[in-house]
């Protein structure tokens, strides 16, 4: 067996690839979060069906700013994976 | 399609060894601007007092901008904002839709994203300017607590960074989802043994019509939508509510 079994850059872009998967977790969240602002909106339609078109855009909306974070964490994934800053530290 | 390689635009045409460039971002981006002017010289050349053809769906995409500005502040601002609102909207649409044809999204590019939300910022910092003054728009920054300050300028700064990243990210996934899928179907042909990339041919275009035209449409109500409400808040004065 020879000595290291990894190269630093391969354990650093290894590492990565779990720090991306990790990172994307955040999807848990947001769905919950979109499906709490589908569920209110539904109701409120249920309620108020002549406000439908109000409800809708304001439920887009808010399910674009609940989005945000998630696409935070995307962005941090993609750099991770395809640009990765870390290897050229080494 | 797009390949994952190159997840940057392509430099197209450069200049003095390569320095200066002109990425395929920049000439899509241009190539979409004039062929929304010409769009809309060819629409408005033959104008009648009884709309139709044309210039009837010209006059409703007009007047849907007119009345979505006219929902989120009063009608005098709305008139003047308008114009602003209704071509970022329409120009997000095109810029977004282009991956329709086979090239690369103009707004997967974190550049234009960034320049779009650019604009955005200094339209909302100057309405507010124009509207109180800049002791009034300093001043603003410290209602209604002085100490919040800090807090207020962070709110201001962070929309143009959230709201470029939103629109690029978006944009992005679908990108490189769709480039995912392209390179499976590819490999599932080759895998078949047969020449003719029959696989290609149906099976995207359910994708196709989620992330070129639905999401489109969608990113592009959600940045004008936010630029109105963040309008709406710096045409507001404390006393007004």
């Amino acid at each position: 067996m020879n000595f290291p079994l990894v190269t630093s850059a391969g354990f650093v872009l290894g590492m990565s690839a779990l720090a991306a998967a990790i990172v994307m977790l955040v999807a848990l969240a947001i769905g919950i979060g979109q499906g709490l602002i589908g569920m209110k909106a539904v109701e409120g339609v249920a309620r108020q069906p002549e406000a439908k078109s109000d409800i809708l855009q304001t439920m887009v909306v808010g399910q674009a700013v609940t989005e945000t974070t998630g696409i935070f964490a995307f962005i941090i994934a993609i750099v991770l994976v395809l640009a990765n800053p870390l290897v050229s530290l080494l | 399609m797009h390949s994952t390689e190159h997840l940057g635009p392509r430099k197209i045409i450069g200049f003095l060894d390569g320095n200066v460039f002109i990425t395929e971002t920049v000439l899509l981006a241009l190539i979409v601007a004039v062929i929304m002017v010409v769009l809309a010289l060819l629409s408005t050349r033959k104008l009648e007092k009884e709309p139709k053809g044309v210039q009837l769906v010209v006059e409703l995409i007009v007047e849907g901008m007119y009345k979505l500005t006219g929902t989120m502040m009063d009608k005098r601002n709305a008139e003047i904002y308008a114009p602003f609102v209704g071509t970022l909207f329409l120009f997000l649409i095109f810029t977004n839709a282009t991956g329709m044809f086979g090239v690369r999204p103009v707004t997967a590019d974190v550049n234009t994203a960034f320049a779009l939300s650019t604009i955005t910022f200094l339209v909302i910092q100057g309405s507010s300017i124009r509207n109180r003054g800049i002791l009034g728009h300093i001043k603003h920054y410290g209602e209604p607590y002085p100490f919040m300050f800090p807090i207020m300028v962070i709110k201001d700064l962070s929309l143009p960074i959230s709201l470029a990243f939103r629109l690029f990210g978006n944009i992005t996934g679908g990108m490189i989802i769709m480039a995912f899928v392209f390179k499976a179907l590819h490999s599932a042909t080759d895998g078949v043994g047969i020449t003719i990339p029959f696989l290609q041919f149906l099976i995207p275009l359910p994708l196709n019509l989620f992330f070129d035209i639905f999401e489109p449409i969608l990113q592009g109500f959600i940045f004008t939508t936010l630029t109105m409400a963040f309008l709406a808040m710096s045409l507001t004065t404390h006393d007004d509510h």
